[in-house]
């Protein structure tokens, strides 16, 4: 029981640390910067997972919940607060908490920013914020209400990002410096980095699902299920629906802006396709796939259809190719009504062993 | 003492009184028992009771606390736990996690400490398992434990809500129609089970059709028509009531 609980997480931190030196063996580590960015990719999906797969609620939103995280990091650490000929109070009391950090951009400016790693805590926490906001009205409707009130909110925030000159507009944030962790270890882009980062990435990939394990298999995660399974019998056992709906939202969230902030970091920009309502739909692919209430399958394809769509194996078909996988997975998944309509065409074959 | 009082209690949809102005007192540590014919009123009571939907006007005190308009969640965790008259189970849980649910006003771990796995939310899930089965146990449904709670047979499902109920060692338990599409002899295991219930302390409100099942276990009865009140006693008094036996008993034999 308890190794089995570990097993995934263990998994991903073998390869964090046995991936690079191997791929590199083998000639092929320039693999690594795809693996890198589809374990942040991962990421947001399994947030997804406890909320879509295990809380039975449909968001349409989370790669909003994705470009509020990279976004808010970028724009927080790339705003220059020196070019005040008299810095304001707040600004130098920051300053001299060593909040603060002085470098020079790619074009040659000097700047004077909130330290990456700040601008990232602060963006998670505003993500955390939007999320308990957004949630309390919205997780009162069910099914494709919900799907439809989430994907407004993923569009506000895609058309927001696109239309916010201090965002970028179309062009969005670039030159986001790298995010240090630990000293000497930043999540950032680059050749001489890329080991490290992977390794980084997938240890963060191997937390995440290690605590959504630790939390699927527990009190809540079953009042979680238990709500998704009918939400009367939840709450006559004494479960505050309603704010559990909120909670595992709410962390479904931060598990995106996690993911946001740091792909941000290590791409070294983001841009309004990162809130587009089509990566919304391949967080939601990626689930189903996985096969909705389980995190391994969901860890798994997200690792693998997002390699695969970065190395380009998809061409322009990209967004396609979820689209059809969405409507394929519908069909074969025992809930849908399309699916049993579908095979009740097909011919009837015997279940053995009964 | 009388442990759950409802005093004035109605509610209405559209035109229709559901519930019109009833009042009764169900005691503690014995089995009371709500019939009527069908459409009486007697479900809309039982959800009025459990928080389900509000009343337009009158109370429900339970244990001298009113309670009247409360969330179901809170109800149940001021110690009232219910089964439903079409049951309701996770179905895609286990029997034994979904009587696990049961134990959930009983427990504590939040998410932060599920997420961390602290020690003693670890050792509180074990003690949530071990209740669990105690109350699988009782039911003598353990065979059935881990398989899934929806490819379970109707009666099985029926015992697996009514462990989960059980598991949150209620002060109050109230049944919605418990014999419903039971056969004879499951109703009689089912009489047995609810008699035990009462031995253990717990006040049972059963909202029930089947006369052989109420008449047989019930200290006191209260009876409905068209949501109104319209007898209340011990068994033996209401079988040998003119009005009840002309317009529910007499109904019934026809």
């Amino acid at each position: 029981m308890r190794l089995q609980r570990l097993l995934p997480a263990a998994i991903l931190a073998a390869c964090a640390f046995a991936l690079p030196p191997l791929f590199a063996a083998m000639g092929v580590a320039f693999l690594l910067t795809q693996l890198t960015m589809s374990a942040y990719y991962a990421l947001a999906s399994l947030g997804l997972c406890a909320l879509m797969g295990y809380a039975g609620q449909i968001s349409l939103g989370q790669a909003g919940f994705f470009a509020i995280g990279g976004y808010a990091s970028a724009f927080l650490c790339t705003r220059d607060l020196g070019a005040a000929a008299a810095p304001s109070g707040l600004v130098r009391l920051l300053d001299s908490s060593g909040l603060l950090v002085r470098w020079t951009d790619p074009y040659g400016k000097a700047l004077l920013t909130l330290a990456p790693a700040l601008s990232g805590l602060c963006a998670v926490l505003l993500a955390v914020l939007v999320a308990a906001l957004l949630g309390t009205p919205v997780l009162r409707l069910k099914g494709h209400y919900l799907a439809m009130a989430t994907l407004g909110f993923g569009i506000v925030i895609e058309k927001v990002a696109r239309g916010t000159k201090a965002l970028g507009g179309a062009d969005g944030i670039s030159a986001v410096p790298g995010l240090a962790i630990l000293p000497g270890l930043s999540v950032t882009g680059g050749r001489a980095a890329r080991s490290a980062n992977f390794t980084i990435a997938w240890i963060v990939l191997a937390l995440g699902i290690l605590v959504l394990t630790n939390l699927v298999r527990s009190r809540p995660g079953r009042a979680l299920r238990a709500l998704r399974d009918g939400e009367e019998a939840a709450a006559a056992m004494g479960v505050d629906t309603a704010r559990y709906k909120l909670k595992v939202f709410v962390i479904a969230a931060a598990f995106a802006a996690i993911a946001g902030v740091l792909l941000t970091h290590y791409n070294g920009s983001i841009g309004p396709g990162e809130a587009a309502s089509t990566r919304s739909v391949r967080y939601v692919a990626i689930v189903a796939v996985g096969g909705m209430d389980n995190l391994v399958g969901t860890l798994v394809s997200g690792l693998v259809l997002n390699f695969l769509s970065l190395r380009g194996v998809f061409g322009s078909f990209d967004d396609a190719v979820f689209g059809a996988i969405l409507i394929l997975v519908m069909l074969m998944s025992p809930e849908g009504k399309a699916a049993r309509a579908f095979r009740s065409l097909l011919p009837k074959r015997k279940v053995a062993g009964r | 003492m009388s442990l759950l009082e409802v005093q004035g209690l109605s509610r209405s949809f559209g035109g229709l009184k559901a519930v019109d102005g009833v009042g009764f007192a169900a005691q503690a540590e014995k089995i009371t028992a709500v019939i009527g014919p069908n459409g009486a009123g007697k479900s809309t009571l039982f959800n009025l009771i459990s928080g389900s939907i509000a009343p337009d006007s009158g109370q429900v005190a339970f244990d001298g606390a009113e309670i009247t308009g409360r969330q179901p969640h809170e109800i149940a965790r001021l110690g009232v736990s219910r089964t439903f008259q079409g049951i309701k189970l996770a179905k895609g849980m286990t029997a034994l996690e979904n009587v696990m649910i049961g134990r959930h006003t009983r427990s504590r771990a939040g998410f932060l400490s599920a997420m961390l796995a602290l020690p003693w939310s670890r050792s509180e899930e074990r003690s949530i398992r071990e209740e669990a089965m105690r109350a699988i146990e009782l039911l003598g449904i353990a065979q059935y434990a881990s398989r899934p709670a929806g490819s379970l047979p109707f009666g099985i499902q029926r015992s697996v809500e009514l462990a989960r109920a059980l598991a949150s060692e209620p002060r109050l338990l109230l049944l919605d129609e418990p014999a419903s599409g039971l056969n004879v002899r499951e109703t009689r295991v089912l009489s047995e089970l609810i008699l035990r219930i009462r031995g253990m302390g717990i006040s049972v409100l059963v909202v029930e059709h089947d006369m052989s099942l109420v008449m047989g276990i019930s200290d006191e009865v209260v009876v409905l028509n068209f949501g109104r009140k319209i007898a209340q006693g011990r068994p033996k008094e209401i079988q040998a009531d003119p009005e009840v036996i002309s317009i529910y008993l007499g109904e019934d034999d026809a």
